[in-house]
């Protein structure tokens, strides 16, 4: 599980393309689900969406998926669950405090954050909100895209970045 | 003596005590928590502070119980399993005596979907029984509860308490509830509101009769009535509060419904008196720690 | 009815001298470190900590190691040894891991006797409606500095199977609290009473990989609301220096006041203990070799100490240091003098009046 999932922190950059492209779909579809109903679609759509990043990214389902935001390594694997970047206890080879057989998610974050060439490592990520646990984000994305109601970083540390990164 | 509190020792020495509740303040004001509580000042042996009481964040309850302990008001503090874990509570534990609150109430809490930050987490690292057992472990052994084990010199002296609810024992009752919150460390119970007297009377005897009322203490909610209206509401939304029709009657047919309402509550303390296995009365009124005052005083309670 | 719960220690009797020079920091006369100064313009808090940073002097702060005890002499005891040395004393929260009085607790007894403490709120042991719970609680008996961790991981610690709770991270933690201070609102929007005044604090970790993202996560804190940072144990020097040039480049050293932690080293085989089973703390060879050659390895790892101290002050962007000097409190004061820091400034000294019933009904128990 852990090659595909270094696998997808090296390709950051084309599973981004990928995703752009996805969430292009995603838009164009949202009429008919919209049609169909959104709660109708909630458990097929949350068990394909489980299964396609659970292989990727050994997705957690917290159902207000990050990734675009850390270099395509889920934070939820942090065993501290952290959103925002590493703690301070990432070892000297760049394994985990907690559990030192796995390598920090945010090492491999700020891996593929480089590869992905944005700036959105130094977005503030809200609090987790407990209650979407285990249902799709694509959904949500879908929804709130549509609304207007996506939400925008209540903080963002871009306008520090002197130099952009590579 | 477990504790140092006043609370142990008058109900140690076979009084019958009284006990009030109070809600911390929403701000960062030292002041605001007398403003509430100053008032049953000399009018109850101890007040309880609600932990984020309807899952909602107010001022920690150990600080509240804090202020009010320099201020010469003895706190109960309420401990619920909602928003802490282990290394959390166990640490206010032991805070708790070195602040001058020698009791505590562990409870579950409600839900955190009940509040108004239902996105939080629910902690649930154990239950109620759980933090008895280790307030216990660690007033009695002096050490952190296993596998850490780690000595606490001193201990923090600490009388525990838990909740119940008192209900008409069905034939064949077994307070095994009760029994396993003993068994788990409660050294009293504060219940839930009691307005059926009769009820009460036959709970406790059916206690009494299993022994129960000799291996904790028992101190029964009660609260002044605010109207009919309220009672009804409670009798609908409270778990196990049932407030009997003619009580309700009898408030609503009063001039002045909230005279009524605390000459109601003050009977039953007095009836509670007599019955035996009830060591004291627990006042709960939210934000009315003013209503409670006025009931003690106005009716000469304070024993 | 309030009582300002401080007996016996004498009150500021009026005004505090307002000059830029930051006169009152030599002269303490009769005031008490604990209460409130007078609000000033710029200034969130009404504590000690932030008029030193502000006024440009270099900080001092250091860390107490809440006691496994019941009493609360055993709190004052450990802060009576940094008293007159340091600006605030930080109350950690479960370090380790490993569950010690709460830092509420501590933090409650040390303003009752006049000492300004920094409240630590880990993420780790409890979840938001705790959280705010405990700022509002801090605040109203008289803290005046937060800082905002993420805590060990719970495996660390001595009660492993504990639930690490982690509903909020650091930043979580610092957005929910600036907006209760500056909106005077809960995180639900509910409105509060009366906001707490506060100056907000962050860990940062300059030593640990990834160490190009370290100067980003400081960014980050700092857009959460971060106003000043303490640091992990610094022994590299060279480290620092890379780091604080990035951060220079940034200006977030305009933004941020920078702590840089610092301890003594009690021998080589100690170092290299921390160096294995401390995750997060770097520590050089060249250290571990001089502590190794020295005759007297602890007067050596205070000397190293001074000496990183010293160093560590000429660099562009440090505003002060933070000791923890965990087991060798008593060494504290020597260092800090010994090392010239404070510049004869004189940070306040408590004359702890501790309540009688406080000695009498504890001390007892024991």
């Amino acid at each position: 599980m852990r090659a595909i999932r270094v696998w997808s922190v090296r390709h950051a950059r084309g599973l981004m393309k990928l995703y752009d492209t996805f969430e292009g779909v995603i838009m164009a579809v949202e009429p008919l689900a919209r049609t169909i109903g959104y709660e109708r679609l909630e458990a097929p759509v949350a068990a394909v969406e489980r299964g396609v990043k659970s292989v990727l990214f050994d997705c957690r389902m917290c159902g207000q998926c990050a990734l675009s935001s850390t270099g395509m390594s889920c934070p939820m694997n942090c065993p501290k669950n952290l959103r925002n970047g590493p703690c301070g206890g990432v070892r000297e080879d760049g394994t985990c405090e907690v559990e030192p057989d796995m390598p920090c998610v945010w090492v491999e974050a700020w891996r593929g954050g480089q590869t992905m060439g944005n700036g959105k490592l130094l977005d503030v990520q809200a609090p987790v909100d407990h209650r979407m646990e285990g249902s799709s984000s694509w959904l949500r994305l879908m929804r709130r895209k549509k609304d207007g109601t996506y939400p925008e970083p209540a903080a963002s540390a871009r306008d520090d970045m002197g130099t952009p990164a590579a | 003596m477990k504790s140092k509190g006043n609370l142990e020792a008058r109900l140690a020495a076979g009084a019958f005590v009284i006990t009030a509740e109070t809600t911390p303040p929403d701000g960062a004001d030292e002041a605001s928590v007398m403003d509430r509580v100053g008032c049953l000042e000399g009018l109850v042996d101890a007040v309880n502070v609600t932990d984020g009481a309807g899952a909602r964040a107010h001022m920690s309850a150990l600080a509240t119980g804090a202020i009010m302990a320099r201020n010469g008001i003895e706190p109960v503090l309420q401990f619920t399993v909602r928003d802490r874990n282990r290394l959390a509570i166990q640490g206010e534990m032991i805070g708790a005596p070195a602040l001058g609150i020698p009791s505590i109430l562990c409870l579950h809490g409600d839900n955190v979907a009940n509040g108004d930050q239902p996105d939080a987490k629910p902690v649930e690292d154990t239950d109620s029984r759980g933090l008895m057992a280790m307030a216990r472990h660690m007033r009695d052994t002096g050490t952190f509860p296993a596998p850490s084990e780690r000595r606490i010199d001193p201990a923090p002296g600490l009388l525990i308490g838990g909740a119940d609810a008192p209900r008409d024992p069905e034939a064949g009752f077994r307070p095994t509830t009760l029994e396993g919150k003993i068994a788990a460390g409660a050294d009293f119970f504060q219940t839930q509101f009691a307005y059926d007297i009769d009820v009460l009377k036959r709970y406790m005897a059916a206690l009494d009769d299993r022994g129960v009322t000799e291996k904790a203490y028992f101190i029964v909610g009660v609260g002044p009535i605010v109207s009919a209206r309220s009672a009804r509401w409670m009798n609908e939304n409270l778990f196990g509060v049932h407030v009997p029709e003619h009580v309700i009657e009898r408030v609503e047919g009063a001039d002045d419904e909230k005279a009524e309402g605390r000459r109601v509550c003050a009977e039953l303390v007095e009836q509670f008196k007599e019955i035996k296995g009830v060591n004291g009365a627990h006042l709960m009124a939210p934000r009315g720690e003013k209503a409670i005052a006025r009931t003690l005083t106005d009716y000469n309670l304070r024993g | 009815m309030t009582g300002d719960g401080r007996a016996g220690v004498e009150q500021p009797t009026g005004p505090l001298n307002e000059g830029p020079a930051f006169p009152e920091m030599i002269d303490p006369g009769p005031i008490d470190p604990g209460s409130p100064l007078e609000p000033r313009p710029g200034h969130t808090s009404r504590g000690r900590l932030e008029r030193v940073l502000r006024a440009g002097e270099f900080a001092v702060t250091a860390e107490l190691s809440p006691p496994d005890s019941a009493d609360p002499m055993d709190v004052f005891e450990r802060a009576a040894i940094f008293d007159g040395w340091v600006d605030a004393i930080n109350a950690t929260d479960g370090s380790g891991a490993n569950c010690h009085m709460s830092s509420v607790g501590v933090c409650a007894l040390l303003t009752r006797v006049g000492y300004a403490p920094v409240l630590q709120i880990s993420a780790r042991d409890r979840n938001r409606i705790a959280i705010q719970g405990d700022v509002l609680g801090a605040a109203a008996m008289g803290v005046a500095n937060v800082l905002c961790l993420t805590g060990d991981g719970v495996r660390c610690g001595d009660q492993p199977e504990a639930k690490p709770v982690f509903d909020l991270d650091c930043m979580g933690s610092l957005q929910i609290i600036r907006a209760m201070r500056d909106k005077s609102e809960f995180a639900s929007g509910r409105k509060l009473d009366k906001a707490p005044e506060l100056f907000l604090g962050a860990a940062a970790n300059p030593f640990a990989p990834p160490r190009d993202f370290r100067p980003l996560r400081l960014a980050k804190k700092i857009a959460a609301g971060a106003q000043f940072a303490q640091t992990q144990y610094c022994y590299d020097i060279a480290l620092l220096e890379r780091y604080m040039a990035r951060v220079r480049d940034m200006g977030l050293h305009e933004r941020c006041f920078i702590l840089v932690g610092v301890g003594p080293l009690a021998s080589a085989r100690s170092a290299r203990w921390i160096r294995s089973n401390v995750p997060g703390v770097h520590i050089p060879d060249g250290a571990i070799r001089r502590l190794e050659g020295a005759e007297k390895p602890r007067t050596e790892g205070k000397r190293l100490c001074i000496e990183l101290i010293q160093q560590l002050r000429e660099i562009a962007g440090v505003s002060g240091i933070h000791l923890m000097a965990y087991r060798q409190e008593e060494s504290v004061a020597e260092i800090i003098e010994r090392s010239g820091v404070l510049k004869g400034r004189a940070p306040h000294a408590v004359r702890p009046v501790i309540p009688d019933h406080m000695r009498q009904r504890y001390r007892a128990q024991a």
